[in-house]
């Protein structure tokens, strides 16, 4: 609870004097290590029944404990649980150990990395609004971004990240965010958060970034000065192509009060009965407004059985992440040398344009989704995900198994010819996201396959 | 109603003496996770200075809440005096207040805190704690020499939501691991 205080006629409570702030603080750091901080934060034992585990709440609502209880759990002037639309205590739990991976503030868990996108920009944007993007991103993103968010109100010009002048020209007074992935699906291409972040800081407006294929256990982005992370927890945080989820995490850093370019946040919301988000609960004011008014009202909620799964794939993250990028650098070089492999995009190898950036950002690996080039075009890439036996033609990556995807033919066939270029999504493009299993396995597996192309 | 202490992890090592150094070594503006639990544990009596009547000010969500956790909140303020507070009469003064104070707790800008710094040392209160934003560093040097703790740039009700796991409910970070079962204190 902060003490902006506005006077009052009865009132003599009144505002503290605070500079803006012009560089940023740093991340919020933790006495325990993230391995450590993958299995326990967020779960501590069930205090009732001592259960170590948590459990599944499989519970729609809440007993109140009284009328005036009801009462300030309605007015969020105490901690607490109302309907699981809004809370729950196994989404909690996620919500607590996500932020703390990060290294933010807090964490709103919602359905899918979709709705995740969803409630953070109703989070920040008005009808009117603008915000910047990357033109590398997911071909689900660049669908949401182009078709529906416009039909919200909310305008986006999608820009090449790399280019620091058409960021910054892109940008217009209406413009709320830069949006970007730290790494980007499928191209590969790893993003210079620094530099984004500086322009947004400029700007007065945050960096938001989706982090999902870089997982915090490769990349922080808080730590180069994003201030918003969205993750689709569906991919490496779950991990085991089980359950949909998606989180936004504040970094609790940003000052939404300072300039009124945010009045959702710092102007009091007939939403919420007058109540002013920001001075309220201070450095997680954002996290508070995205739960209590957007995933309120528009309804994208986790269900507990998902966290629960989502939760167990996390305890294990860092050692499958380490696995994941290990498995994929190799199976990136056995293509970069094979004849039917025109070119190879995996930030880990030295031939990438991005593999000093990777180095920078994502020292422990680039990931292991990436893609690369047949020389045989989009028939090549037909005959190929119909060949393999043990990757996956499917849509998803970050799963303990490896999957393959044509996304000309799949993911970006929404898009047209130019975007799917532009998005690093063209005919003679294959997708893999690399798996845990025996990499000799996943290599012969591949190696078979390219030999009907 | 709960009791005050209701505050997980309930080691006894935790309840260090509030007139301890509260600030960590190094890092100024940083309290010990025992430093803030042990003042929670043992304060019964909150002045606060500055609480608004009007329900949707952060001090009154503070208010009420630190009430629902057991704590006796004497609401001051000059203009508001004649009114009652989520049941508590308003004083204008922390001088008005004829019982023992354990902490001042002060919403108000840090231009008006070395008054209220002083009045807390005049009647005998054992912490200052300025709330989210507010800083006076000349203050808080007056009220440790004189004996008091002092807290600056903190939540009272955050700061309880957070050691007593409660602020994980609304998915904060508040970067609190055990495998300890918390013990729960009727």
């Amino acid at each position: 609870m902060t003490t902006t205080e506005q006077p009052a006629a009865n009132d003599t409570s009144d505002a503290p004097a605070t500079e803006p702030e012009t560089q940023p603080h740093p991340a919020m750091t933790s006495r325990y290590g993230i391995e450590t901080r993958a299995v326990h934060a967020g779960t501590p034992p069930e205090p009732i029944t001592g259960a170590r585990n948590v459990p599944i709440y499989q519970t729609t609502a809440y007993v109140f404990e009284d009328a005036d209880h009801a009462a300030s759990l309605f007015d969020l002037q105490t901690f607490g649980y109302i309907y699981s639309r809004i809370t729950n205590p196994t989404v909690s739990a996620l919500e607590a150990r996500v932020a703390s991976l990060e290294g933010g503030r807090g964490a709103v868990a919602v359905a899918s990395g979709h709705a995740a996108q969803l409630i953070a920009f109703y989070t920040l944007m008005e009808p009117g609004d603008h915000f910047v993007a990357s033109r590398f991103l997911y071909g689900g993103s660049l669908t949401q971004f182009s078709h529906t968010f416009p039909r919200l109100g909310w305008q986006g010009s999608l820009v090449d990240p790399r280019d620091e002048a058409a960021v910054r020209a892109a940008i217009t007074p209406r413009t709320k965010l830069i949006f970007t992935e730290s790494l980007a699906n499928p191209g590969g291409l790893v993003v210079d958060l620094e530099m984004l972040a500086r322009i947004a800081r400029d700007h007065g407006i945050p960096l938001v970034v989706d982090n999902t294929l870089a997982s915090p256990y490769l990349c922080r982005p808080f730590e180069w000065g994003a201030d918003i992370v969205i993750h689709s927890m569906t991919k490496f945080l779950g991990g085991h192509g089980t359950s949909m989820g998606g989180i936004v995490v504040e970094s609790g850093r940003f000052d939404w009060s300072v300039d009124g370019k945010f009045p959702g946040l710092s102007q009091p919301d007939p939403a919420y009965h007058g109540l002013t988000f920001h001075e309220t609960f201070g450095d997680f004011g954002f996290t508070m407004k995205a739960r209590a008014v957007a995933l309120r009202d528009l309804g994208p909620a986790l269900s507990p059985t998902n966290a629960f799964n989502i939760l167990t794939g996390i305890e294990t993250l860092p050692l499958r992440m380490e696995r994941h990028v290990s498995n994929a650098l190799q199976v990136a070089r056995f293509l970069e040398s094979h004849p039917s492999v025109a070119w190879v995009s995996y930030a880990g190898l030295e031939s990438s344009p991005s593999y000093q950036l990777a180095q920078h950002y994502l020292p422990l690996g680039a990931g292991s989704v990436f893609t690369f080039g047949l020389t045989g075009g989009y028939q090549a890439g037909v005959r190929l995900v119909e060949g393999v036996n043990l990757w996956s033609h499917l849509a998803n990556v970050g799963d303990t198994r490896s999957l393959v995807i044509h996304p000309a033919s799949t993911t970006h066939r929404q898009l047209t010819d130019e975007q799917r270029t532009a998005a690093g999504a063209g005919n003679d493009v294959i997708r893999l996201s690399v798996g845990i299993e025996t990499v000799a396995d996943l290599i012969a597996d591949l190696d078979q396959a390219l030999a009907l192309t | 109603m709960v009791s005050p202490l209701q505050i997980i992890d309930a080691d006894p090592s935790l309840a260090c003496d509030p007139a301890d150094a509260c600030a960590v070594p190094g890092q100024a503006g940083s309290y010990t996770e025992e430093a803030l639990a042990g003042i929670l544990r043992r304060a019964r009596t909150v002045a606060m200075v500055g609480a608004s009547p009007n329900w949707n000010r952060p001090s009154y969500f503070v208010m009420k809440y630190l009430q629902r956790k057991g704590f006796r909140v004497i609401p001051v303020n000059p203009v508001a005096v004649g009114k009652t507070i989520l049941g508590e009469p308003v004083v204008a003064d922390l001088h008005d207040i004829s019982e023992p104070v354990d902490v001042v707790d002060i919403f108000r800008k840090p231009e008006a805190v070395p008054g209220i710094v002083d009045a807390a040392i005049d009647i005998g209160a054992k912490v200052v704690w300025m709330q989210l934003g507010i800083h006076h560093d000349a203050a808080a040097a007056t009220a440790e020499a004189a004996g008091l703790t002092v807290i600056q740039d903190r939540c009272m009700k955050i700061e309880y939501g957070r050691l007593s796991g409660e602020l994980a409910w609304s998915g904060i970070n508040g970067d609190i691991i055990s495998s300890r079962r918390a013990r729960i204190l009727a």
